[in-house]
């Protein structure tokens, strides 16, 4: 059976995934590279009966959606870097509060005001959490724009199931990108029961959610049932996907667009008899240390193409335990290496070890 | 415990009610702050509206942090000055419950002023109290948007200057120009008939909202005796004789059709 298929730039099959996962409301505020996300769900959530506003600021954005999700509801914001700065600030009042909520980062070139070109250079600030305080989020990085719907939908039903806001980590190119997608899977959306949401003190005790726990000894438990939330989700959350590593002498392990474009090195670098495997982490946290660790004990050397001075390297490495060689390759700025480019890092790396 | 029954008993003697929608907690407030009174007067219209159980309020980051220990109702917390932000996503999303934000001057008029001019001018149809009393009270009292020009502060140690300071926001008036606010009004709680004038602009900024005719907020004027550096008695006299100059009470806009 053929699935219907439509063609899609990421960022609005990003908003329609969200759709097919039950979002109740939507809030957002123009950055680029994410303005066609806010403009599908400008329509398509008035078209279903669901809320939209364009906020005045990513920090009212977030904190729109902290109150849709207080309620009880499914809630969504999206932006690029610069933004996402701003919206830490709610994402850390959303972990803390046991909130649940999704939040796409279409990642761009930065530090600061950076430029509108595709990057991965908010790896850290994705998978560490991004804010104050002692927390982490969900984060989950397509590499296709179908892979897009899914891990949306996904999103939404991990940060439900754990109470903890979800982020997806996908660069500019994913989002400007059109590829064909399929809805046609997804089923209807199933979020739990709420009963700690606000709706009114209607024949039972009245309920707060908050952050503020003044006695040490209080906030401390707050702190230890995240951890044991975090420890749920590293045990049964992590997802990854790996490509001819079963005969690898070279492991390359990427995510996102640098994933797509190690294929095609790998590829080449096979035709030239170099045995080289992918290991391409899907859920960015919790992060599929263990493939790699079991990888570092067949493969010569690991190399990293990152579209950021090496962020994710530090995770790769973790995981390597300084077992092998752990290199880094990569354009920053807003430029993405071409398959050449991650083939003569392959050949140098040969070189060295 | 025994001793609050007690003192529950005498209350009644003496004809106070305590309205359902006040917890039994003691307050945290210094003795004197006006916190405790607009509370109590919420509580009470809410009460009288019968709208306890389908009311949602988002507290602020300031002295009135902790209103979710003081009103038997549902509260969200929101981060510093998003207040009104929050407001607006449980309202969108829950149209048919009665949402109200609490914030202090710090939080509305410095860090928030961004989400109170854009919740007014998309006419959200929420209330807003805004609790003036010129002053920082959680962090130690420093200068406020609202301190008056000469005050004395923490970080106005030689009184509020206009060149190096700013000058005091009048929030009811810097929101009347917006098409989307509906009612605002500025009330005291310096005398008990300003209390009673101040309960019913909360009861008719609460029935706006049960109306649909959209954004109210009631701003008031309220005393702080610890960092004004005075009496209660004598912050009392300086709500009537000193901050009514700089903000006038009175009901700045109405186009809600009430009375």
């Amino acid at each position: 059976m053929s699935a219907n298929k439509i063609l899609m730039t990421g960022n609005e099959a990003i908003g329609e995934a969200a759709i097919r996962a039950g979002v109740d409301a939507y809030f957002g505020y123009p950055i680029t590279p994410q303005n066609e996300l806010t403009a599908y769900m400008s329509h398509r959530m008035l078209e279903e009966g669901r809320v939209f506003i364009q906020s005045e600021s990513e920090l009212a954005a977030i904190n729109m959606v902290l109150g849709a999700a207080v309620s009880g509801k499914r809630a969504m914001t999206s932006s690029s870097s610069p933004g996402i700065s701003l919206k830490q600030e709610g994402i850390s009042y959303l972990a803390a509060m046991e909130l649940p909520a999704v939040i796409a980062n279409i990642v761009r070139g930065g530090p600061g005001l950076g430029n509108i070109a595709p990057a991965q250079s908010d790896y850290w600030q994705g998978t560490r959490g991004g804010g104050h305080g002692d927390y982490r989020t969900i984060c989950l990085g397509p590499s296709t724009v179908q892979e897009c719907v899914d891990l949306v939908y996904l999103a939404f039903d991990l940060s439900d199931k754990y109470r903890t806001p979800a982020v997806i980590l996908a660069d500019g190119r994913l989002g400007q990108m059109m590829e064909p997608v399929t809805f046609d899977h997804l089923g209807p959306p199933s979020p739990p029961e709420k009963p700690w949401a606000l709706t009114g003190a209607k024949g039972r005790e009245q309920q707060s959610i908050k952050s503020l726990f003044l006695d040490p000894d209080v906030l401390e438990e707050l702190n230890l049932r995240l951890a044991r939330t975090y420890e749920k989700i590293e045990q049964n959350e992590v997802r990854w996907d790996t490509l001819q590593m079963d005969d690898a002498e070279v492991c390359i392990v990427a995510y996102g667009t640098s994933a797509r474009v190690s294929k095609e090195a790998m590829r080449r670098a096979r035709d030239e008899g170099i045995k080289v495997g992918l290991i391409r982490p899907i859920s960015l946290w919790p992060y599929p240390y263990e493939p790699i660790r079991q990888a570092a004990e067949k493969v010569q050397f690991f190399l990293v193409p990152e579209m950021s001075m090496g962020q994710m390297i530090e995770d790769v490495r973790l995981a390597v335990e300084g077992k092998r060689p752990v290199y880094h390759t990569g354009r920053v700025g807003g430029n993405v290496s071409n398959p050449k480019e991650i083939l003569d890092a392959i050949r140098d790396c040969c070189e060295k070890v | 415990m025994p001793s609050e029954t007690a003192a529950k008993k005498s209350d009644k003697q003496r004809g106070y009610r305590r309205p359902h929608a006040l917890t039994d907690a003691v307050t945290h407030y210094c003795p004197g702050c006006g916190h405790g009174i607009i509370h109590r007067l919420l509580a009470e219209a809410m009460d009288e509206l019968g709208i306890r159980e389908k009311t949602i309020a988002v507290a602020p980051v300031g002295c009135a942090v902790l209103g979710y220990d003081y009103w038997r109702i549902d509260v969200s917390e929101a981060p510093h000055g998003r207040t009104p932000a929050v407001a607006t996503g449980i309202k969108r999303v829950q149209p048919d419950k009665i949402v109200f934000s609490y914030q202090g001057d710090g939080d509305l008029a410095a860090i928030g002023t961004a989400e109170i001019v854009h919740a007014a001018n998309r006419g959200e149809n929420i209330c807003v109290f805004f609790v003036n009393n010129t002053v920082y009270g959680m962090t130690g009292g420093q200068m406020a948007p609202t301190t008056l020009l000469a005050q004395q502060t923490q970080t106005t140690p030689g009184g509020r200057d206009q060149v190096v300071h700013g000058n005091p926001i009048r929030v009811c008036e810097l929101l009347e120009n917006l098409d989307g606010s509906t009612y605002l009004e500025r009330v005291t709680v310096s005398s008990p008939a300003n209390v009673r004038k101040a309960k019913r602009a909360a009861l008719k900024a609460f029935r706006t909202q049960m109306d649909g005719k959209g954004f109210s907020l009631v701003e008031f004027l309220s005393p702080c005796p610890t960092y004004w550096r005075m009496s209660a008695q004598k912050s009392i006299k300086h709500i009537d004789e000193v901050l009514v100059k700089v903000f006038p009470p009175g009901v700045i806009k109405d186009q809600t059709g009430q009375e």
